[in-house]
């Protein structure tokens, strides 16, 4: 059984504003954006699965309904076996030191008022019932986990650099022993050198006490070395997912091998793929009927107005494509 | 061929509470007519500081020490504030990271872009709005006309860029400065920016110098490549010599941390951190993370010699190396 199932999850958002009254006046009901529009994977226990795609496409939505930041429509969310979905609000609080989450802007989620060994203590205090002592020898170690020493844990977010404060999300993450952590875009806000050592931190997390990540990054060169799994997401749906390796080397999505096109490798003889998809992401509130992707693929067919079915094409490599 | 911006010895200055910081500590560069040269570097290292440089923006608590910057064959650095006035912006465009920021936010887009067609093309404001649409329509924006009736919170962050790119370029500048124009874009919009730019390299004729920490990007677009370290230029190489033969320690330790798209690598990050600027090594400067150092390295500040045909490395180590073969 996989440590986390989600299924065919769903999240709206109400659209606000002049322009969604206006829409309602038209329409007789009020619009709604579709950020995660039936979603569905799963995680087996101590490995990563990577999740990619577009910006907007719905990805922290994904990953923000897993901690509750977000309320899903419809869906299931199961951790464990557990159902969290149908969880009061007690009982989810008993579930949440296992779930962790870590953010994207490693300034922004610290509290510029809290040292370092607090920051760290706080998840402790607020989801376990360890006593004092225990509380700071846990944080002791955690620190030690994540490379920063006894020196750094009394001094505040401005005293620590980029990479440092990143290393403090982590730890903070860590703390609880939890099974799963989402981490969204942990690396995006660093710098290549400090980038480098965060991912080797991650990783070496994760072999250590056999964690399993929800990996969500744009940047694709970090989701080849950390994942083993990859699922590709396009306007609130997963349009293909596969072994990491079998991703890269056989992207069979239109949207993948765009995707991997666009990445630009560090060689300047790299044969590029000059496969381009043509226009804009659409908006979330008018989805097109049948494949998202069909006004900007440049391999749609009539049929491609059709519903999509999602088909296994090799071991464990499913595509949501017609032509595939 | 002679350089579009040769820049020798240029240093630069900020007194802080702490100390003077030296963030640019002796940089040499030049950038060839229709070319884009690369500018890259950990954090900190002082990309953006000499950027700023180049166009004479570096405002106290900083000031530009030594060293001349010679563009159209005056020294920059001499020049009066009216005289650089008439070149910044109009010889010398930049673009910067944050497009909506650099917005004016109450302007339609196109107007925004046709003011500054007004401006140095001295067009009337019908001909200008003309001007300003097919500027938009050529970095790419869809459906230009309806567009530049809209304002910059309707454009994405991709198309912001583009528009502060479409504006850079009104003047027709003869160099055009881009500051990390891609980071924070997701990857398909970045890919189309630096296509965007590749192109107008060779439509426009203007060089560009792009920054950058990506190497991937430099890879993509760049024909030659400058690599900075806390300050010092330590080597300068046209891109394929530098990804196939990188010579300076610290380019070297750069080519490998970095995890690839395209083939599977074990990634070293760089040893040790970017030494602090307040009282940096009196010598080469990456001493403290260097596996090569020698005694020299620590009292002497290595300059960039030519290593291999156009390629400047600053390195005792590498000297003494390739002095021993
Ligand atoms: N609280 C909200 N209210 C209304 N719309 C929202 C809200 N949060 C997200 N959205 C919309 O939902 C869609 C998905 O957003 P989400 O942040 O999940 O995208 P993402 O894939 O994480 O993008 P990025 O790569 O830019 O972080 C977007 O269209 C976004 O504008
Ligand atoms: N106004 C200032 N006062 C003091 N120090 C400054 C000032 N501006 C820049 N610096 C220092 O100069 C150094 C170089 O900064 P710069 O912004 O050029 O780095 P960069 O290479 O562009 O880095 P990044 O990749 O993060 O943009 C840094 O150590 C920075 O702290
Ligand atoms: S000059 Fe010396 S310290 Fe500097 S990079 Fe070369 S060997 Fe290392
Ligand atoms: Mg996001
Ligand atoms: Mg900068």
């Amino acid at each position: 059984m996989p440590l986390c199932e989600v299924q065919d999850l769903q999240v709206r958002f109400p659209l606000r504003g002049l322009q969604a009254w206006l829409r309602t006046l038209k329409d007789g009901a009020p619009p709604v954006v579709r950020a995660v529009d039936g979603v569905s994977f799963a995680i087996e226990a101590g490995t990563t699965l990577g999740l990619v795609g577009e910006s907007g496409c719905g990805k922290s939505t994904v990953a923000r309904s897993l901690v509750r930041l977000v309320e899903p429509a419809a869906g299931s969310i199961r951790l464990d076996g557990t159902e969290l979905t149908t969880l009061d609000d007690d009982a989810f609080a008993r579930v949440r030191p296992s779930l962790q989450m870590v953010f994207q802007d490693p300034t922004a989620s610290l509290n510029p008022r809290l040292s370092v060994r607090r920051a760290v203590e706080e998840p402790l205090k607020l989801h376990t019932d360890l006593a004092a002592t225990e509380r700071r020898a846990r944080t002791d170690a955690v620190l030690e986990e994540v490379g920063l020493g006894a020196d750094l844990a009394e001094r505040y977010p401005h005293e620590l650099s980029g990479g440092q404060r990143q290393r403090v999300n982590i730890a903070r993450a860590l703390a609880t022993n939890p099974r799963l952590v989402v981490l969204d875009e942990p690396t995006s806000a660093l710098d290549v050198s400090l980038r480098a050592r965060v991912i080797l931190l991650l990783e070496e997390l994760r072999s250590r006490h056999g964690l399993s990540y929800l990996f969500i990054s744009h940047d694709l060169a970090t989701v080849r070395y950390l994942t083993s799994r990859v699922a590709v997401m396009y306007l609130g749906v997963i349009v293909e997912e596969a072994w990491t390796a079998e991703l890269f080397a056989h992207p069979a999505h239109p949207y993948t091998r765009a995707l991997l096109a666009a990445v630009p490798v560090p060689d300047p003889d790299a044969k590029r793929d000059p496969f381009v998809l043509s226009g804009e992401i659409p908006s979330p509130i008018d989805i097109p009927a049948g494949c998202r992707l069909r006004a900007r693929c440049p391999l749609a067919r009539p049929v491609c107005a059709e519903p999509v079915p999602v088909r296994e094409i090799a071991p464990g490599h499913r595509v949501a494509c017609h032509l595939v | 061929m002679s350089a579009v911006i040769a820049v020798e010895d240029l240093a630069v200055r900020f007194s802080t509470d702490h100390g003077e910081v030296e963030a640019v500590d002796g940089a040499s560069f030049d950038v060839r007519p229709g070319e884009i040269l690369g500018l890259v570097g950990e954090s900190g290292s002082g990309k953006s500081v000499t950027a700023m440089a180049l166009l004479q923006l570096i405002r106290k608590p900083g000031r530009i020490v030594r060293g001349e910057i010679v563009f159209d064959g005056r020294d920059l650095c001499r020049l009066s504030e009216e005289e650089l006035a008439s070149i910044r912006g109009a010889k010398i465009a930049m673009v910067f990271q944050t497009p909506r920021t650099a917005l004016n936010p109450l302007i339609t887009v196109g107007e925004q872009v046709a003011r500054l067609y007004a401006l140095h093309g001295g067009l009337s404001s019908a001909v200008s709005r003309r001007r300003a649409v097919d500027m938009l329509r050529l970095v790419g924006i869809p459906e230009p006309e309806r567009r530049s009736r809209q304002y910059p919170h309707q454009f994405s962050g991709g198309m912001c860029q583009r528009v502060m790119i479409a504006m850079a370029l009104a003047s027709a500048p003869r160099l055009l400065i881009a500051d990390e124009p891609t980071t924070g874009l997701d990857v398909s919009t970045a890919a189309r920016i630096l296509d965007l730019l590749r192109d107008l390299g060779r439509d426009t004729g203007a060089s560009i110098l792009l920054i950058t920490h990506d190497l991937g990007v430099v890879a993509a677009t760049c024909q030659r490549v400058a690599v900075m370290h806390a300050g010092q230029m330590v080597e300068i190489a046209p891109v394929r010599a530098l990804f196939a033969r990188p010579a300076h320690p610290y380019t070297r330790a750069l080519v490998r941390s970095i995890p690839r798209a395209d083939r599977e690598v074990t990634m070293e990050p760089i040893p040790g951190a970017v030494p602090s600027l307040l009282e940096p090594p009196p010598g080469c400067r990456y001493v403290g993370r260097c596996p090569w150092v020698e005694d020299r390295c620590r009292r002497e500040k290595p300059s960039l010699s030519e290593h291999a045909a156009d390629h400047l490395v600053a390195c005792f180590a590498v000297e003494d190396r390739r002095a021993a073969v």
